[in-house]
């Protein structure tokens, strides 16, 4: 019931890798984590969500606010490796049609 | 109506720190019953979800409050009841504010929260909210047609 939150930074992108489960108890923690990572200019923020066992709208709620920020600062975030049950979600929320997803 | 064949309660600290030990134990009940996959992760998204707003919008910072859950199980569906006895948010209200993200929101029109009751809605065959000093929130779901078959033989607990 943890998340790992595994980060690497190469001037202008971020790539995250999360393994674990997203919810009102990790949630906080990941938004401190990547939000200041998401200020500056022209990041384009990578979130691998392979490893992500359980996501609920805690979850959704912070990367909506990354995504944001990001925008903000002229960068851009990309989710990939969402599994079938995680893509359903930002399907069903709508957020798949505003938000850069992928299964691969 | 059915009756129901068993029911199970439950009290968590309303702190977000146990609302992935409901998720356990939803994940025991729902499999046994025979629900599909899908299924399952739908009910654990549903339950996390009230349980969270039972946690961070009734109780805010004191701490102390607790959150009861009750699961009624039938045989062709799952009861699953969520109270808070804090103080109470506004729950309609907040409902029809949500819904989910359209092609045409911008930007800045998203939130960041929110979304949570309408995944309840969503998820589940049926929700009830009751608002009194505080907030209770009814949901089922049923048991779908292609039940995934869980080892011992399904038994029906019928009186003959």
């Amino acid at each position: 019931m943890n998340l790992s939150i595994d980060v690497h930074q190469n001037n202008e992108e971020v790539s995250v890798m999360l393994a674990g489960e997203i919810d009102a108890f990790t949630a906080p923690n990941l938004r401190e984590e990547l939000l200041p990572l998401a200020e500056g200019e022209n990041t384009t923020m990578i979130i691998n969500l392979k490893d992500v066992s359980y996501l609920d709208s805690t979850g959704l709620g912070v990367f909506v606010g990354i995504f944001k920020k990001l925008k903000e600062n002229g960068g851009e975030l990309r989710l990939i490796e969402l599994s079938d049950r995680l893509k359903r979600l930002f399907e069903i929320t709508g957020l798949g049609n505003i938000m850069n997803i992928s299964a691969n | 109506m059915k009756q129901v064949m068993d029911y199970i309660e439950m009290k968590i600290p309303a702190k977000p720190d146990y609302v992935g030990v409901i998720r356990l134990t939803l994940s025991g009940i729902t499999s046994r019953m025979g629900y599909t996959y899908e299924e399952i992760e739908d009910i654990k998204i549903a339950v996390s979800e009230a349980c969270t707003n039972a946690v961070q919008h009734a109780y805010g910072d004191e701490e102390g409050g607790e959150v009861t859950l009750g699961f009624g199980i039938y045989e062709d569906k799952l009861e699953i009841m969520v109270a808070d006895s804090g103080v109470s948010f506004n729950f309609i209200k907040t409902r029809n504010e949500l819904g989910p993200y359209t092609e045409s929101s911008t930007v800045e029109q998203l939130s960041e929260g929110g979304l949570g009751l309408f995944l309840i809605e969503t998820l589940m065959d049926e929700v009830r909210v009751l608002n009194h000093s505080g907030v209770t929130v009814f949901m089922a779901k049923y048991l779908s047609g292609e039940r995934e078959n869980n080892g011992t033989a399904a038994t029906t607990h019928e009186a003959n």
